[in-house]
């Protein structure tokens, strides 16, 4: 008989103390994992799409808004901001690039954005199917929005009408609709989620819908405006002089992606570290209730172990039982929150996914998750040393003769 | 065989306590007798290693257990001595089967599956091998025991207070497997008892059931 089948028998004669240590230590380990792989996947998709963005130029007000919006779709946008001005910006010396954002309309719960094909290039993405928009109205959608749209029954060159606003509910610009020509290839980036057009695109539906007459709807065109603009610095140094110049020079203003998203992940830092905390204490009953179920296993296997040391056990061979219980209820409670810790992941992204917000799976395996596991089995041994210690000085006499 | 010359063992706190002196050839048995704290359990865990002592000599299938290292003392343990505690101490957790496992995992052995069945063949238990230890009845628990305490073949088997709590028709039984059980092996066999009823049984089976070449049977009051 080896010894992780004698371990595994000895577990198996207390069935519900095993379960409840295997619960208790899967609700730990589910905990942190959950957080290494939300937190992970959310900095890197933060990342991923801030990527070539120095600063966004938008209407004044929370410049966090300004960034939700503008970089990552999931925030709505604080107001929007004259064309002229930024065509101006455009022509500063400082600005490499500048591509503006024009936000108002959406399908399915899809912003769609008008802008120009700079905002595909920014991300390097590529064509799946058709090709990129050629005039006003045609539209080009991301992975995750063709899919949904092909699901709808959308094909390149179909047309379709998008709905007033950021969400669903919008009422339906029917007499502008626009031309699906293009989808993009899957860049794990917010252009997955996104409708793209040409920024006139915007203006002709909104002028269309809102225009009284050929003299209000040139009033409108020279009013033009956009929502916000991501601009790229022509040089470094431009970081300390570009915001201010903006902030103080226009009614506009410039945010710092860089600075805003440390900012919040400085907010949620709290958060994640009282969580983190949390799954850290979890994680310490987890252990004291293994080493109590090793202790108890150890005074109610007493006679067992004493039957076995007057077999000819030596001490290291009831040690070796001990330590592979350890083994066996961690190996067990880890497995089980890997699986916790992911399924409940994988919820949270569905859950995101039907908000269009950022993608989140349950299926990514970090690094640091073999580290979480690893730090499992050696609190698994700690927990084992002093019942292994108690195996050692067992008093196998006194134990044999009791009644 | 066992032989003891001026044995004592002193427990903590107590007085030194004189062991007997004995010589009991291979195969043959010796009856320890005497009440409660005379020394009999002392005796047998001198003799199986789990006491040593300083004082006197002891030498059981010609090794002084003392003189082994503690690793060595547990495998020449196992190896050695078949040991039949008063309480039977069987796994509830493991069955029938791997309870006699436990000898060949003690020594860290492979478990040889067929010697396991015959050993609870010969003890007439064989059918039992897959229940757990709660269903079986007292008897049976005592053949198990048995079983595991001659698994090995040992040399020597020690048996404490084997007849304790058991009635007249139990305790016939369990010293007449005992006794079977030593001449199969060729054991040296010791019975640390109180129990008058255990000499009868044990004469008729090493007397009669041996009249060929009867072994001798050794008495020590304690």
């Amino acid at each position: 008989m080896k010894t992780i089948v004698l371990a595994w028998q000895y577990i198996r004669s207390r069935p519900l103390a095993a379960a409840l240590n295997v619960l208790l230590l899967a609700l730990g380990l589910a905990s942190i994992n959950f957080l290494l792989l939300v937190q992970h996947q959310v900095q890197a998709s933060f990342e991923r799409d801030l990527q070539g963005i120095d600063v966004v130029v938008g209407a004044k007000g929370s410049p966090l808004q300004l960034i939700l919006a503008g970089v990552f779709h999931i925030d709505v946008p604080p107001g929007n901001i004259p064309l002229a001005e930024v065509a101006a910006l455009a022509k500063n010396p400082q600005v490499k690039k500048l591509i503006p954002i024009s936000l108002g309309d959406s399908f399915a719960g899809y912003r769609i954005v008008g802008t120009t094909q700079d905002y595909i290039n920014l991300y390097s993405a590529k064509m799946d199917s058709g090709q990129l928009w050629t005039a006003p109205m045609h539209a080009v959608a991301g992975y995750s929005a063709a899919q949904a749209m092909a699901g709808a029954g959308l094909q390149p060159g179909m047309p379709f009408v998008g709905n007033h606003g950021l969400g669903a509910t919008g009422h339906p610009h029917g007499e502008s609709p626009y031309f699906l020509v293009g989808t993009l290839q899957k860049c794990d980036c917010v252009l997955d989620r996104l409708i793209l057009t040409m920024t006139e695109s915007v203006w002709q539906v909104h002028e269309k819908a809102t225009a009284l007459d050929d003299e209000d709807r040139k009033i409108m065109q020279e009013e033009r405006e956009v929502t916000m603009a991501l601009v790229q610095y022509s040089s470094p140094m431009a970081a300390v002089s570009f915001p201010r110049f903006v902030n103080t020079t226009t009614e506009m203003q410039a945010a710092a992606p860089a600075i805003e998203i440390t900012r919040l992940f400085r907010l949620l830092g709290v958060g994640t570290d009282v969580l983190r905390g949390f799954a850290a204490v979890l994680l310490l009953i987890a252990t004291i209730s293994l080493l109590i179920a090793l202790w108890n296993a150890l005074r109610e296997r007493q006679a067992d172990w004493a039957m076995l040391r007057l077999l000819g056990a030596p001490p290291a061979r009831i040690a070796g039982v001990l330590v592979w219980q350890a083994l066996l209820l961690t190996l067990a409670g880890g497995v089980l929150g890997l699986a916790l810790g992911h399924l409940l992941t994988g919820l949270v992204g569905y859950l995101l996914a039907a908000d269009r917000s950022i993608p989140i799976t349950g299926w990514t395996w970090l690094p640091e998750q073999t580290w979480v596991l690893a730090g499992a089995v050696a609190m698994a041994l700690v927990a084992a040393l002093l019942p292994v210690w108690a195996a050692y000085k067992l008093d196998v006499l006194k134990i044999l003769q009791s009644r | 065989m066992i032989v003891s010359q001026q044995l004592c063992y002193q427990y903590p706190g107590s007085a030194a306590l004189a062991l007997p002196q004995v010589s009991v050839a291979q195969g043959a048995a010796l009856v320890l007798r005497g009440s409660s704290g005379s020394g009999k359990s002392t005796f047998l865990a001198l003799a199986a290693g789990l006491l040593t002592t300083a004082l006197g000599t002891l030498e059981v299938a010609g090794q002084n257990p003392a003189h082994l290292g503690s690793r060595q003392r547990d495998a020449w343990r196992g190896r050695t001595v078949g040991f039949l505690p008063q309480r039977l101490h069987l796994s509830d957790a493991l069955s029938v089967f791997d309870n006699l496992g436990l000898a060949y995992f003690a020594l860290g052995t492979p478990a040889s599956s067929g010697h396991i069945m015959r050993s609870l063949e010969a003890l007439g238990v064989a059918d039992l091998a897959r229940r757990l230890p709660h269903t079986l009845s007292g008897g049976q628990a005592q053949r198990v025991a048995l079983a595991r305490a001659v698994l090995m073949e040992p040399q020597v088997i020690l048996a404490d207070e084997p007849t304790a709590s058991l009635d007249d028709d139990a305790a016939r039984s369990a010293i007449t497997l005992l006794a079977r059980a030593a001449l199969h092996c060729n054991a040296t066999l010791v019975i640390a008892t109180h129990d008058a009823r255990v000499h009868p049984v044990l004469e008729a089976v090493f007397m009669n059931e041996n009249s060929l070449s009867p072994k001798e049977i050794l008495h020590k009051q304690l």
